[in-house]
């Protein structure tokens, strides 16, 4: 099993804990009640519980309980270049344990043209290594062919994978055309994989690039100018449009823009199954410092999609996230040394990019969405854990505080107040994109896997605990739909005798035509079936059957073709 | 005039001079009475007790409606299609549209992948010319795009009067053009001052669903609408949208079938897109149910792309739009197909050569979905039928507008006529008519082409060949008044920093580049320039970049916010390194 018997390398803590006097927050409902846990497990939850002996206890006070963050986006230990992200997963999942969260979720990324399966084998092995919380694993594919498909089908049944990203940016690198993403998609879909998408047009982004630069704007500006929010909401729309053709789930990562968040929202009303998720810094700050004089400080702001140079992007996405329409929070996590990113001083297009965010995200939500109201804890339990524990299938193991739920606790601190900066986070970064704000809202004491993790400001974080935790296909989550869907689509061919008039001759060479998709679409001249188009002869004439994709079939009659009446 | 190609042997049908009396004079502004005097082709006097010669011929009006004749701004007579011509030529199409109170149509050329746009464009001007019973003018088709065709697209604005430009978003592998490439001839459509025309419709996945359905053995016309839902072709408006955006230049959709479609035009035009949008005749006026008509001819009649919407209440909505200025102009995309010709696809739906009537229909359906309602004033009729499309296209106030110096080009309406509509009637080459059997109330009982009478009494006297030219000029104030002002408003600088002097990390550059900043690797243009980029470090020019050692120190705490136009300040070295 997935427990499986790790050593307890921090004989410090107690395996039993007793939260006594908290309120338990879930995504649904707060109420008051203490929590028993052992081995890492929720085991009761109640009032006056029978616990055995020398258990330690935490008085909570009435302080609010949540189940523990997931921060469903990050880049640890990231490979760029021949170097790597300055976080790596010991570094990033302990920062990640100080701001609250327990569990992440990183993206594998293959080099195009390599295996998918060994590149997640070398990311858990960095991971297991490394990490001081749970983790799961997203794969981002990023060619597609046959063999990649057998390799997704590996990862789905066999390596606890369910959610892949496609690249519609980054042209001739991870870019994927329209084509291959129908593809994905329509595979996804019939093996339950949820499709991430990173929405951004490459091909007018390429084509912006090579204008700024031509004008002679190198610095960092020059990747927010080429990469204008338009650009995010087109690809988002156009995602979209495919995944609902292809009948996919789809999972929007880094909204950072309103015109994108404002597409996600028009295709849920219009009843599309997506999800967006906005991260950390689209949600605290803004891409006006892009301008700034300061080239090291602009360039630590580059990230894709880049920051909106609109201030009030912010407010309006939080906004989202507190009405539903937004769904999750990553943070996109993924750092750089300032020598790293100096790679691209002379050139925009060579900035690595990433912002740091993973210890930040819940404090910030708190503190833009909870303290001015849109938001009740409720619904900050739901966007910072419980929805994405739904989307990655962990849910009630993951995002919830019952009993057999897994002891990924805080108890949040609502009226701490604290000053953001690099001098005292967790990452090793010489910049932060959120220096110097100060937030309300902390966590007071973090508790992962059953232990103790952040007590009386004191990190107490073990390498190499964190256990990866398998997401199995299907969540329910996003596939009851689906497949409600599913069973509604089927198509049916009207019913009609062979048209035996006259036909034209025609030549299949190419004509001025704009009806010449017959030689795009495929080789098959299918021969009609009638016994499989639902064709017979008894019957009279059944009316027509408009609308809708479900067309049934009604028993016809063979039908005057050739009269024009 | 650069317009009038001299036509020889006109035949005098009608008499040179003509006086409208007691006319309801329609314009798209306004309405009010006075006669109508007009010589040579052109109104010569409007006004009450106008002076004119002897021997005049003279319709009384007895109060009816005179407006400005109505452009068709979307035809394809006898276009070529796979060794077929479409039904309807020259001669036959505008006919029809003469008989529907169409005085001008703009069809579109079309060249094969391959052949020149300009030898294209003369092919089409022999035979519009020698056919054409009405005037005409010409929008130019990019089927491919390479380097000559910049060049022609030059060639066609400067020498031939064209300012127009389709691009196709769909028929991959034909016509489609890809996002980079429409980037391109946007850019440079915008620069010669034309229109960029798309025809929406995502054909990659157009593509990857015709596939499936035919995989599901459905080979009838109803899988021809089932490969081309509505979300397509609102995918492709929106991906315009952003293009022409990006590149500042003006955006034109052909077409609109879909409420999809048609919202997010609107929506954009609210965000401040300079686009209009063309819903035709077909698309205000029937819907896409009958796809799955088991009448297979039938059917097949209606296969155009984009498809008619199966929502059934899609005429009505863009109606409704059309009166409300979200969509502006109305086309009839008229090309017709014999039903032998369209039997091409009797096994195979993609093989079914595309396009409906509508160019005879388009005016008395919008006067009787939209005037006889009640969404639109009479007024507004005259915009969307005739005025706006002169506008866009840099014809007005010649065409679309009833005023002294104007084309002779008048109809005198009937609100009162009320017809019934038949392939039977029709004045079209084909065997069915999308419209059979609707009821239409209006409808022209005069109408004046040239300065001549071509429909009266319900008889046509039209002449093969008389058609002119049109010649068309760039940057029509319509359009471009605002493009200009944005071309002016986006002028992007750089920040003036001093050069980044601390450590750099060293990369390895391997050919398997562990990279997400790839875009190097992209158009061979730019990819030289990047290497110039890389090779010769760049050398920082303080004078260029508005770099300048006196001047106060500009403080790093205030950031050029929102809009794109960054003007750069005077500013001193900033401090590069430090971390505050």
């Amino acid at each position: 099993s997935l427990l499986m018997s790790l050593s307890h390398p921090f004989p410090l803590q107690s395996d039993r804990l007793l939260i006594k006097g908290g309120r338990i927050v879930n995504d649904d409902q707060s109420f008051h009640a203490d929590i028993y846990m052992e081995d890492g497990l929720i085991k009761q939850i109640g009032d006056n519980l029978i616990v055995p002996g020398g258990v330690k206890t935490i008085e909570a006070n009435g302080k609010m309980v949540i189940p523990g963050g997931i921060d469903i986006h990050t880049h640890f230990q990231m490979p760029y270049r021949g170097t790597t992200t300055v976080d790596d997963f010991a570094q990033g999942s302990k920062a990640a344990l100080a701001g609250g969260t327990t569990m992440i979720v990183d993206h594998v990324i293959p080099e195009p043209g390599s295996s998918l399966l060994e590149a997640y084998d070398q990311w858990r092995q960095w991971a297991d290594e490394k990490t001081c919380c749970d983790y799961s694993l997203h794969v981002d594919v990023t060619h597609w062919d046959d063999s990649v498909k057998q390799e997704l089908d590996n990862l789905i049944k066999e390596k606890g994978v369910n959610s892949f990203q496609v690249y519609m940016a980054y042209k001739d690198y991870y870019q994927m055309s329209n084509s291959e993403l129908y593809e994905v998609f329509t595979f996804l879909a019939e093996r339950g994989g949820i499709a991430q998408i990173h929405a951004e047009n490459g091909e007018i982004i390429a084509k912006e690039q090579g204008r700024m630069l031509q004008m002679g704007i190198t610095g960092p500006e020059g990747h927010v100018l080429s990469r204008p929010e338009e650009l995010e909401a087109e690809a988002v729309f156009r995602a979209v449009t495919i995944a609902s053709q292809t009948n996919c789930p789809l999972y929007v990562t880094r909204v950072m823009s309103k015109s994108a968040a404002d597409i996600i929202s028009q295709a849920r009303k219009k009843g599309n199954v997506v999800f967006g998720e906005p991260i950390t810094a689209s949600l605290g700050t803004d891409g006006t410092h892009y301008w700034s004089k300061n080239w090291a400080k602009a360039a630590s702001f580059v990230t894709s999609p880049p920051l909106s140079p609109d201030p009030t992007t912010p407010d309006y996405l939080n906004t989202l996230l507190a009405s539903g329409d937004l769904s999750v929070t990553g943070s996109a996590h993924c750092t750089f040394s300032v020598a790293q990113k100096a790679i691209g001083k002379d050139d925009f297009t060579q900035i690595p990019e990433g912002v740091n965010g993973v210890e930040e995200r819940m404090v910030l939500i708190w503190d833009k969405a909870v303290t001015t109201g849109k938001m009740d804890e409720n619904m900050f339990v739901a966007v910072t854990s419980t929805n994405a524990a739904k989307i990655l299938n962990l849910y009630p193991r993951k995002g919830r505080i019952a009993v057999g739920s897994d002891a990924d606790l805080v108890i949040w601190d609502t009226d701490a107040v604290r000053t953001i900066t690099a001098k005292t986070h967790n990452s090793a970064a010489e910049y932060n994109v959120f220096e110097g704000m100060e937030l309300r809202g902390a966590p007071l004491v973090v508790i992962c896997q059953g232990k103790i993790v952040l007590e009386d400001g004191n990190l107490h974080v073990t390498p190499g605990v964190g256990r990866f935790i398998p997401c199995s296909p299907f969540p329910d989550f996003a596939y009851k739909r689906i497949k409600a869907r599913k069973q509604l689509a089927v198509l049916r061919a009207v019913p009609r005798g062979m048209y035996d008039g006259p036909v034209s001759e025609f030549s299949m060479s190419r004509g001025g035509t704009p009806s010449a998709s017959a030689r795009t679409s495929p080789t098959k001249q299918p021969v009609r079936n009638l016994h499989q188009s639902g064709f017979s002869l008894a019957g009279n004439d059944a009316p027509i059957r408009p609308p809708g994709r479900r067309i049934v079939v009604p028993p016809g009659g063979r039908s005057n073709i050739t009269s024009l009446s | 005039m650069s317009g009038y190609q001299g036509k020889k042997n006109i035949p005098k049908i009608t008499s040179d001079r003509l006086l409208i009396k007691g006319a309801k004079i329609v314009n798209d502004d306004q309405s009010f009475l006075a006669d109508i005097y007009m010589e040579d082709g052109v109104i010569k006097q409007l006004g009450d007790n106008l002076i004119v010669p002897g021997g005049v011929k003279i319709i009384e009006a007895h109060g009816r409606m005179v407006m400005p004749g109505g452009i068709d701004v979307h035809t394809r007579f006898q276009m070529p299609d796979r060794g077929m011509v479409a039904a309807d030529d020259f001669y036959q199409g505008t006919r029809a549209a003469l008989a529907g109170g169409t005085t001008m149509i703009i069809d579109h050329v079309v060249p094969e992948p391959g052949v020149s746009l300009v030898t294209a464009f003369k092919q089409w001007r022999e035979w519009a010319d020698s056919k054409s019973c009405c005037d005409y003018s010409l929008h130019v088709d990019i089927t491919e795009w390479n380097n000559s065709t910049q060049e022609e697209m030059e060639t066609l604005v400067k020498d031939h009067g064209v300012n127009s430009f389709l691009v196709y978003l769909a028929y991959k592998d034909v016509f489609q053009l890809s996002d980079s490439q429409i980037y391109e001839v946007f850019s440079v459509v915008r620069d010669l001052g034309a229109i960029a025309q798309v025809h929406a419709e995502n054909g990659d996945i157009v593509a990857e669903e015709q596939k499936r359905i035919l995989e599901l053995g459905i080979v009838g016309p109803e899988g021809h609408v089932l490969s081309r839902p509505e979300e397509v072709e609102a995918e492709a408006v929106n991906r315009s949208v952003t293009i022409a955006n990006q590149t500042n230049c003006p955006l034109y959709i052909t077409k609109v079938m879909s409420k999809s479609s048609a919202d997010v035009i609107a929506l954009a035009r609210k965000k401040g897109a300079v686009v209009y949008g063309e819903p035709i005749s077909a698309s205000l006026g029937t819907d896409g149910t009958h796809y799955w008509s088991k009448n297979w001819a039938k059917a097949a009649a209606f296969v155009t792309s984009p498809p008619l919407s199966p929502d059934p209440t899609t005429p009505d909505y863009l109606n409704s739009l059309l009166s409300c200025g979200d969509l502006q102009v109305t086309g009839s995309a008229h090309c017709t197909f014999h039903t032998s010709q369209r039997a091409v696809g009797k096994d195979n739906f993609t093989m079914i050569p595309e396009g409906t009537n509508g160019t005879e229909e388009r005016m008395p359906l919008v006067w009787d979905k939209c005037v006889v309602t009640g969404k639109m004033d009479e007024n507004q009729f005259v915009a969307v039928t005739s005025t706006n499309a002169a506008k866009i296209f840099n014809l007005y106030p010649r065409k679309g507008r009833i005023a002294v110096g104007s084309d002779a080009d008048l109809v005198l309406w009937d609100p009162d006529l009320t017809k019934i509509i038949s392939a039977k009637s029709h004045n079209l080459a084909v065997e069915y008519n999308i419209f059979e059997g609707t009821e239409v109330h209006g409808g022209p009982l005069v109408v004046i082409s040239q300065g001549k009478i071509v429909l009266e009494e319900g008889t046509l006297h039209t002449t093969e060949g008389c058609g002119r030219y049109i010649s068309r000029k760039p940057f029509s104030d319509h359009v471009y008044k605002r493009i200009k002002a944005r071309s002016r408003l986006t002028e992007l600088r750089g920040v003036p920093r001093g050069q980044y002097d601390g450590p750099v990390c060293e990369v390895t550059v391997s050919p398997k580049v562990m990279s997400t900043v790839s875009s190097m690797k992209t158009s061979p243009a730019k990819q030289q320039q990047q290497q110039q980029q890389f090779t010769h470090q760049p050398v920082r020019n303080l004078h260029q970049s508005g770099f300048s050692l006196s001047g106060a120190q500009i403080d790093d705490n205030v950031p050029r916010r929102t809009t794109q136009r960054i003007v750069a300040p005077p500013g001193g070295k900033a401090n590069i390194t430090s971390l505050g």
